[in-house]
């Protein structure tokens, strides 16, 4: 994948896939310490030790449809450029994935379009997203279960939603601004 | 700009809502697994989004799913519709969903090129 953030898309699906109700994502870029880095902590049902071994193997999976080369993908991403790689679950109570990434590295892509990403997350209706993004020392957060409460019945793909929340997330997630401030 | 201001947003919808009983016609569901993705679902989500936003679709709802085995066809899309059968599209590039938007949601005729098949 040619963006990072496609990365994280795909990692978080496997979260809604594992049943998790409440999946937070920390994205990090850090210009002083060369990294940039996600996690993406769940609260699914989570693997035992058997398939936490297995999970990184190539078409692997624990799904019946799915060609299981996420995961892989982004190990060998982490291994191949010097970062690091770690995944920790335990049955019944979640799992977590984290990877650090050496940011100048030319074979590392781009975190590419993190308000679109930010936008396509907000969109899974079965699970609530909390996407904390810090850059040098700036933080900003958006969560979708606080959108939901305010929303109530009302859906998320009304025109007048769909406005407001890309609208929101420019004025929260502006780059332009976050660098300025470092 | 303030999430507090989503809720005047959401006191205008919910009348809306009540005036046509709340019901949607057509649910889009995004195929959003690791080959749908890479073949560039987020953006054929964002077009969707966007499609509906300028047109004004109140009665449309976007959802995701996982992977559904078609890694050849993606992104893949399944448009649901009141009583009539489940239509699920392949290669839904940004402009193939500009058109599903426009001659099947909003003409009721399916772009029959990118049909891969139909489920009651």
């Amino acid at each position: 994948m040619d963006e990072l953030s496609l990365h994280i898309i795909d990692i978080v699906h496997n979260s809604v896939s594992a049943g998790a109700k409440n999946i937070e994502v920390i994205i990090i870029e850090n210009d002083k310490k060369d990294i940039i880095s996600f996690e993406v902590i769940d609260d699914g049902k989570g693997m035992d030790e058997e398939i936490l071994k297995k999970v990184t193997d190539p078409f692997f999976t624990t799904r019946d449809k799915k060609v299981g080369l996420g995961i892989p993908l982004l190990k060998q991403l982490a291994e191949s450029t010097g970062g690091s790689f770690e995944i920790k679950s335990k049955l019944g109570e979640g799992t977590s994935l984290k990877v650090i990434l050496p940011k100048s590295n030319p074979d590392i892509p781009p975190l590419g379009n993190l308000n679109d990403t930010i936008l396509n997350l907000l969109f899974i209706e079965d699970s609530n997203i909390k996407i904390i993004y810090k850059k040098n020392n700036v933080e900003k957060v958006i969560d979708s279960k606080k959108i939901k409460e305010i929303l109530g019945e009302v859906p998320l793909s009304n025109p007048d939603v769909i406005k407001f929340l890309k609208k929101y997330i420019n004025s929260e997630f502006n780059l332009k601004e976050v660098n300025n401030e470092t | 700009m303030k999430l507090e201001d989503l809720r005047k947003i959401r006191e205008k919808v919910k009348e809306e809502m009540r005036l046509r009983e709340g019901k949607a016609r057509v649910k889009i569901v995004i195929g959003m697994g690791t080959s749908g993705i890479a073949a560039g679902a987020r953006e054929t989500l964002k077009t969707f989004l966007e499609e509906i936003e300028k047109r004004n679709l109140k009665d449309v709802i976007i959802t995701q799913t996982g992977e559904r085995g078609l890694a050849s066809k993606e992104p893949v899309v399944v448009i649901e519709e009141t009583d009539k059968p489940k239509i699920i599209y392949g290669d839904v590039t940004p402009e193939v969903a500009k058109r599903i938007i426009v001659e099947h949601i909003i003409n009721g005729i399916p772009v029959s090129e990118y049909v891969i098949s139909t489920e009651k």
